[in-house]
């Protein structure tokens, strides 16, 4: 895979990366913040409903059934779109997508586009490929404005901006926004209302729009955006040019289920009943919208997802981050120290499947496997299991440790009752690194006390009360 | 190869080692609920949308007093909207094509809708007569639609059961929104900052 | 009813007074318990790290196979006996180990499943005069699903002052080796935890996992909190002095931590 400067993922590693966060007094307040806010928000929405488990079942089968027969369905939209007037691009990787989006953008003439908030648009590194083919596309989603302003990247699937405090953010728009009023309070209506300015010629004069989709319909055709802000609409229906890029794995087989899946989303993502917008378009409308359309359908990775049969569920993820926002994790380091375009826990099980575990070795150890990303999550992934799969996967493609050495070694030990006995018999020497040893124990002991032993093992415990037992019989 | 084989033959070889037993789709979760007029109500306040409710003989008057009371007198008319919604009114009528500049300058648009839905306070529109093609409720900053009481289901899945996927859709649920910054809720960004509903029956 | 107890290696080497306790709740309760000697671990560090041992799912397997039910003093090791024994033999390709191990999983408990679920009960005559907050471990409540169990069982102590525990939910930051592959996430999430119990005024931690309980007494002794840390079995294997043949843990604090 390859994907330009957006991969940057293991270089500084996870545990460097996050070191630093966990140090920075001000991220840490702003992530804990929101994270608490929005976690409060999805539990009363999906409190609310009474078949929610039943919706999740529901979501998950769905998605299993595109990815067992994903050939199928996506030459079933493939001939649904076409029919209905898009063209329908494939890309094999970032590359290939980018080259064909640029192609596409520079046959209409123009020098700038509008973009709708895109994960898929972000993992292939689009805006730097098309920058560098002289076209500039402007983000248009708030929070992708403030950090694309900011010159910052993307630390949340669905609040991007979520590591910035209304300060920093006010701050960013007096220095960078250039239409920005001087007496531009810290207000969030305030800072909503100087973006909606500043977009407002560019949505009204673009001519070309960049999207992703967050379905895709097998049986018509169809896409679906999801959001809030009016923004995506906006780009969905003033240019005369849409270009949507759409993962392979956003397909849904027909119509119907979305039923589900706009009950599942909205409520898991951002803790509301319904998002303000959900467009959904098929091909072209004569006299409504965007008269070209095209869809490029991305694999990039997936297919070695798909591949893995206990990794393959995190295809089924939607992106609505409510991993991300209950991940204790997540809430002490924020977004970047993931070094990848998808942060939080399904990132750290999405990243090494779409790169290869051996570039992205760190991830599947960033998590203390509380589990709490599988209780939220709307289509049931189990985000634990992936996670020690593909840690495993990580040690295998190690070459030989000292680590590896010291757990063939315990594991030697625990192999045989004798050899476990007499280990036992070695705890007293414990007490000797209590309030600090020598690396690894160093780790441990920066923070805690190591316990104190025991005078005699479970079992040394045991085997004398039985042998008082007996005497007490005779 | 064509990328577009290539990615397929790696589906193919990625699904192919163990074919999945067809997953259990027994969608067991609710198609219907009991939610009606008044859930309707309460959810459009919620997203800070102003409602109301008249019986059908007062609709047209209603929709006039309501775009008077706005101070809205430009007001962008899809195909089908009837004329005693916007007497005394300057309509914008869409034939032929009105220009986003003016749009952006029109007071209001009102609009019908194709179907609502009470639990989770949400218009479609899907570009039928009354309704009209997607910019013209978009760009206005003031958006009514008028919702017969009788186009109101409980639950998302009777709705998706009413609508045509072909149709170019809108789901619309309270003005637009942002909670981009520190998770607080702004009504008003880009779409109408205003939206009213007006029930008629 | 043949029923062993896998007390963990964790307790086993560190933290026998866990397991002890746990033998005398179900003797007092009338069921008899066997101790194989053969038992070592379940694995899961092994395999939390990376490291799948089939031969400790094997070992596990061939040890309790004989057994009607197996007590496990902890959520955590109880859940990786569930859910992750089947995984690491099938990775292995020993399809019939898996098998086997499904079967075993279906009879080995938590402890306060075994308690509730089994026993039937939860009361188990306990007292233990003493404010206590309890900490349900990710592991006992998300893979696990043992609910309020340990909760009912410690409600029905006598003269046990039980206070919530703020924020209940979120994970203490032990997560095995996370806490040294991760140090400095674990220790962020051990401070607010610490916070979280020390808010309580209680004088004692509980919980159903040893693991968990090392890191955050680790944590709590280091800062002279004063706050002593117990196993559930503990507490449930204290009675009134005089009553029955269970003495109160009092010397815990200087002994086992």
């Amino acid at each position: 895979m390859s994907a330009g400067e957006t991969i940057w993922v293991d270089n500084p590693p996870f545990p460097a990366n996050a070191k630093q966060a966990v140090n920075d007094a001000q991220l840490r307040r702003n992530i804990r913040n929101a994270t608490s806010t929005i976690r409060q928000r999805r539990a009363t929405m999906v409190e609310e409903l009474p078949d929610w488990q039943q919706l999740r079942t529901a979501g998950a089968a769905i998605k299993d059934e595109v990815l067992a027969h994903l050939d199928r369905y996506l030459e079933q939209f493939e001939q649904a779109a076409t029919q209905r007037g898009a063209h329908v691009h494939w890309a094999r990787d970032a590359d290939e997508a980018n080259c064909i989006v640029s192609s596409l953008v520079a046959a209409t003439g123009e020098r700038e586009v509008i973009k709708v908030k895109s994960m898929a648009t972000q993992e292939i590194g689009l805006v730097e490929a098309l920058a560098k083919r002289g076209i500039n596309a402007y983000e248009t989603d708030l929070a992708e404005l403030i950090v694309q302003l900011g010159h910052d990247r993307p630390s949340h699937i669905v609040v991007p901006a979520i590591h910035k405090n209304r300060r920093e953010i006010r701050e960013i728009f007096l220095r960078e926004m250039g239409d920005a009023p001087a007496d531009l309070s810290d207000d969030p209506h305030a800072l909503a209302e100087a973006a909606r300015r500043h977009l407002r010629r560019k949505f009204l004069q673009a001519k070309v729009a960049i999207s992703g989709a967050n379905f895709a319909i097998a049986e018509t055709g169809s896409l679906l955006v999801a959001e809030s802000e009016g923004n995506g609409r906006m780009c969905l229906t003033l240019p005369d040019t849409l270009i949507s890029v759409v993962g392979i794995e956003k397909l849904l087989p027909t119509f119907r289920d979305l039923e589900v899946f706009l009950q599942l989303l909205p409520r898991s993502s951002t803790g509301e009943r319904m998002n303000p917008y959900n467009s959904v378009w098929t091909g072209v409308t004569p006299g409504d919208g965007p008269q070209q359309v095209h869809i490029v359908l991305l694999d990039n990775g997936r297919t070695n997802v798909l591949r893995d049969q206990i990794g393959r569920q995190a295809l089924r993820c939607i992106r609505c981050a409510a991993c991300l926002n209950v991940c204790p994790v997540y809430e002490r380091t924020g977004g970047h120290a993931y070094g990848a375009t998808y942060p939080g826990p399904i990132g750290a099980v999405l990243t090494p499947q779409l790169v290869g575990v051996e570039h992205a070795a760190t991830l599947p150890f960033a998590s203390s496997l509380c589990g709490y990303c599988y209780e939220v999550c709307p289509v049931k992934i189990d985000i634990p299991t992936v996670l020690v799969k593909l840690r495993h996967d990580v040690v295998k493609a190690k070459q030989p440790s000292a680590e590896g050495a010291l757990f063939a070694a315990a594991g030697a030990v625990m192999r045989g009752r004798r050899r476990w006995t007499r280990a036992l018999r070695l705890a007293p020497l414990m007490r000797l690194f209590r309030h600090g040893g020598p690396p690894p124990i160093s780790r441990w002991t920066a923070v805690r006390d190591l316990p104190e032993p025991p005078r005699q093992s479970f079992r040394d415990w045991w085997v004398s009360r039985s042998v008082t037992k007996r005497g007490d019989q005779q | 190869m064509s990328a577009r084989d290539e990615i397929l033959t790696r589906v193919r070889e990625a699904i192919a080692p163990a074919p999945a037993p067809a997953p259990d789709l027994s969608r067991e979760y609710r198609t219907r609920t009991g939610d009606g007029v008044e859930t309707f109500i309460a959810r459009l306040h919620h997203y800070q949308a102003q409602a109301h409710r008249v019986p059908e003989s007062e609709l047209g008057p209603t929709v006039v007093a309501t775009l008077r009371e706005r101070q809205a007198r430009r007001i962008v008319a899809p195909e089908g909207i009837p004329a005693a919604w916007l007497v005394g009114l300057e309509p914008l009528r869409d034939t032929p094509p009105l220009d986003s500049q003016v749009l952006d300058g029109a007071d209001a648009v009102v609009t019908t809708c194709a179907v609502a839905i009470a639990q989770t306070g949400t218009i479609v529109l899907d570009g039928s007569t009354g309704m009209g093609r997607r910019a013209l409720s978009l760009v206005p900053d003031y958006h009514l639609c008028v919702v017969r009481s009788d186009q109101i289901v409980g639950s998302l899945p009777e709705a998706i059961a009413k609508l045509d996927p072909l149709r170019p859709l809108t789901f619309i649920s309270g003005p637009s929104a942002t909670v981009d910054i520190e998770m607080v809720r702004v009504a008003g960004v880009h779409g109408p900052r205003r939206l009213e509903v007006v029930i008629a029956g | 009813m043949r029923v062993a107890l896998f007390t963990t290696c964790l307790v086993d080497a560190l933290f026998p007074d866990a397991g002890q306790a746990t033998v005398q709740v179900l003797e007092h309760l009338g069921q008899p318990v066997e101790f194989p000697l053969e038992q070592t671990c379940c694995g899961q560090m092994h395999a939390n790290s990376g490291y799948f041992e089939v031969a400790l799912v094997r070992r596990y397997v061939e040890v309790f196979s004989s057994y009607d039910a197996v007590v496990v003093p902890s959520g955590s090791c109880a859940a990786s006996i569930h859910h992750q024994h089947p995984m690491i033999a099938r990775a292995a390709g020993e399809h019939w180990l898996a098998k086997r191990a499904e079967a075993i999983a279906t009879k080995t408990f938590e402890l306060s499943q075994f308690l509730v679920d089994v026993m039937g009960t939860d009361d188990v005559g306990a007292y233990f005069p003493h404010r206590v907050t309890y900490h349900p471990t990710c592991h006992s409540i998300r893979m696990l699903g043992v609910r309020d169990r340990p909760l009912r069982l410690l409600r029905k102590v006598r003269g046990i002052d039980l206070v919530e525990l703020p924020r209940w939910d979120q994970c203490c930051g032990f997560g095995g080796t996370f806490s040294i592959k991760n140090p400095d996430v674990s220790a962020a999430m051990l401070a607010d935890k610490m916070e979280a119990v020390i808010m309580t005024g209680a004088e004692v931690l509980c919980a159903g996992d040893r693991s968990c309980l090392m890191h955050i007494g680790g944590g709590l002794d280091r800062i002279r909190a004063g706050i002593r840390t117990l196993h559930l079995a503990e507490i449930l294997a204290s009675t009134e002095p005089g009553y029955g043949t269970n003495q109160l843990p009092t010397d815990t604090a200087e002994t086992t931590r």
